[in-house]
């Protein structure tokens, strides 16, 4: 009863908090530089709430994350961007195609693979690659046959709600287009200790970033137009868009640690030999983690991409991979509730607050104010905003104490094999 | 796979006499480098069977441990546990197969509650894949209330049920072993490893460990394999003996056996020692 009277409560005010922005807005009281910081933090929550599963609550301290948002936000940014512009599902159909065509050969491979005792993980990658970039050659030409019949589709849907419909699936197939990549990224590098896996993740971001520089050259995606920057990309991302993702995913990543794969992936961030021992998949466990992180990243990505409809490389800079990392060491590593906080300080204070209220000429001097206040923070409060708190909604609950018949532990030897023998066939009755 | 407690099988005397081996290593080698930690290590146990592994500091106790739990990739040799051979499978393979562990240096988790270090045990039988706890199915809710009543009623056999939602690292040292061992048998083993169960233990603590390790024994029908290197503990509780020195068993045999044996003596306290006791048992003295 209580659990579900917290569940409703929390699912009301947070639905009440986002409806209440979204009328303050449509009033005109926000305006239009507060509704994108609004935005942005919440993008941020996103990709956040990904590293924080990854580096958090799986403890493998990643900076790729950073990447896997570029490949989300410019791989969306590309389908809305064939769509609104050239009026071609082009992109839309031969994303699907590919991620159902990997994905599909991923979870092939995956079960063949598993039977084979001791493969190491370079042999396995150089499978899943050869296998990735053949599955991917046939979906492109297959591809090619259905972009005219797609697009005549969708053209006889009202405008509004086909890009819509457009822009949804763009934003979806991001993130899907991140977590395959962040599979096959993760095959190799995850075998790594936690700090070499830092730096390879770190590695990944900045290859990504030299790719997006040259995606007009070395790519061909011609419309990306590489340093120069993308433009003309539809600003879809409502309010209304990016608070529903930022909700669903707390729910569900709430309901994913608050359950046996939740407690899997924890116990490899406790001790990896003891998960082990108990039966535990650690490779598997860190693999599931690090899509499923990369995944959020690549959502938020997508979603990023259509706020201010103009992606540029420099935004995905190395540097800036690290804005999520100091977001959940800030809000508390392991909370939720810390970081969908941090998020939005950040957000605020960095992009809002410092800009307006620092005098004329001195917004550089937020980034010396802001790093002082992180200095401030990690020797007053090393363990971050938040801690291990979590708002009530997301707080795991105990289960009632169990009420005792007979006291189980043995006494003296020989009453014990007696009462015990008892005990245990009407315990194992009712568990098995 | 899923019971706790198998109460149909027979008693452990009974098995005992039948034999049947539920590990069986042999020529066992693992080398580091140009250590050779583990040198032609044979060893059997037999269902229901408790034995001990002694030997001095660094003699590839836990070696041969992190050798059968897959932890350690051996460098030749068989191991095989229930006609099953353990060549080449990862650690939580073998767990799932019936072998459980302790660890020297206790690894809880540490942050997590009691309830929850014993709760990840039980998540290779969970009954629920990902998408049900994502999307909390009545599948989801069904077995985890399942899978947490178990847990609960799994921690009153060791007293630890009014400790559930205690963080691990703050429990009392006696307590952070029981819970260990607790947390290892949830695994639902056929065969536990405990290594050095007694460390760091006053004498009370030991007499109620050895109270529990017989309880568990008889409870779970379980074959044991100790480390120890209290000797109270060792020559109290364990049916058979090997002992270890630099890699190779030195001696097997019962407790009264090993205690006579110079070579074991002369191992833990040097040659003059087993000189002295060599003439002192001759006089049928008890030397341990």
């Amino acid at each position: 009863m209580l659990k579900n009277k917290t569940t409703l409560g929390f699912l009301s005010v947070a639905i009440f908090v986002i409806l209440l922005v979204h009328v303050l807005v449509d009033q005109g009281i926000l305006n239009s530089f507060w509704y994108t910081i609004l935005r942005i933090g919440a993008v941020m929550t996103i990709v956040s709430l990904g590293l924080n599963l990854i580096y958090g609550i799986n403890g493998q301290f990643s900076l790729g994350q950073w990447g896997f948002y570029a490949i989300g936000a410019y791989a969306a940014a590309d389908v809305t961007y064939r769509w609104s512009q050239l009026h071609s599902a082009s992109g839309l159909v031969i994303l699907l195609l590919v991620l159902l065509f990997v994905g599909g050969f991923y979870l092939i491979i995956g079960r063949v693979l598993s039977k084979i005792r001791g493969l190491d993980s370079l042999s396995a990658f150089a499978i899943y690659l050869a296998g990735t970039i053949l599955a991917a050659i046939l979906a492109i030409a297959l591809g090619k046959i259905l972009i005219d019949p797609v697009t005549a589709m969708l053209t006889y849907l009202p405008a509004n709600i086909a890009m819509q419909l457009v822009f949804l699936l763009a934003i979806l197939l991001a993130g899907i287009l991140a977590a395959e990549v962040s599979y096959l990224l993760g095959l190799p590098v995850l075998t790594l200790g936690s700090d070499y896996f830092g730096i390879a993740t770190l590695g990944f971001t900045i290859i990504v970033k030299v790719l997006l520089d040259n995606s007009d050259t070395l790519l061909g995606f011609a419309e990306m137009k590489g340093a120069r920057g993308m433009v003309g990309i539809p600003k879809l991302s409502s309010w209304l868009w990016v608070a529903s993702f930022v909700l669903i995913i707390v729910v569900l990543t709430r309901n994913l640690l608050q359950s046996s794969h939740g407690r899997a992936i924890i116990s490899v961030r406790e001790d990896e030999i003891a998960a082990k021992a108990m039966g535990i998949d650690i490779a598997s466990q860190k693999t599931i983690t690090f899509v499923i992180g990369s995944l959020f990243a690549g959502l938020a990505g997508g979603l990023y991409a259509h706020v201010n409809g103009f992606l540029h490389p420099n935004t995905f800079n190395f540097i800036k991979s690290f804005d999520p990392m100091i977001i959940i060491v800030f809000g508390g590593l392991g909370s939720i509730t810390g970081t969908v906080v941090a998020s939005f300080t950040w957000a605020l204070v960095l992009e809002g607050f410092l800009r307006l209220f620092l005098p004329e000429g001195f917004e550089t001097w937020r980034f010396v104010v802001y790093p002082l206040l992180l200095l401030i923070m990690m020797l007053l409060r090393p363990q971050g905003l938040f801690g291990t708190y979590e708002f009530p909604f997301l707080q795991q609950i105990l289960p009632p104490a169990l009420k005792l018949k007979a006291n189980n532990m043995h006494t003296t030897e020989a009453e014990t094999a007696s009462s015990n023998s008892n005990e245990s066939t009407s315990s194992t009755g009712g568990a098995s | 796979m899923t019971d706790i407690v198998n109460t149909t099988s027979p008693s452990p005397v009974e098995t005992m006499n039948s034999k049947s081996k539920v590990l069986e290593i042999t020529k066992l080698n693992k080398s580091f480098g140009g250590l050779r930690a583990v040198k032609e290590f044979d060893m059997n146990i037999n269902k229901g069977e408790l034995m001990g592994l002694i030997g001095p500091n660094g003699a590839g106790k836990t070696t041969v441990f992190n050798l059968i739990t897959g932890i350690y990739e051996l460098t030749s040799g068989n191991i095989v546990f229930n006609d099953t051979n353990l060549i080449g499978m990862l650690p939580h393979q073998i767990t799932q197969l019936g072998i459980a562990r302790t660890f020297q240096n206790i690894r809880l988790f540490p942050n997590l509650t009691v309830l929850d270090n014993v709760r990840i045990a039980y998540h290779a039988h969970a009954g629920y894949g990902m998408m049900d706890a994502i999307l909390r199915t009545p599948k989801f809710l069904e077995n985890e209330k399942m899978l947490t009543e178990k847990t609960q009623e799994f921690l009153s056999v060791f007293n630890l049920h009014d400790r559930q939602g205690e963080i691990a690292r703050n429990l009392p040292y006696g307590e952070q072993r029981r819970l260990e061992i607790a947390r290892a048998l949830a695994a639902d083993p056929q065969l536990l490893l405990l290594d050095e169960p007694a460390a760091g233990m006053n004498p009370n603590e030991v007499v109620s460990l050895m109270d529990l390790i017989h309880f568990i024994r008889e409870r779970f029908n379980l074959t044991i394999l100790l480390i120890e290197h209290q000797m109270r503990v060792v020559m109290g509780i364990c049916e058979r003996i090997t002992v270890m020195d630099f890699g190779e068993i030195i001696a097997r045999g019962t407790p009264d056996e090993i205690q006579a044996n110079p070579k074991v003596i002369e191992a833990y306290l040097g040659r003059g020692a087993a000189a002295l006791a060599q003439k002192l048992s001759e006089k049928r003295t008890n030397v341990a």
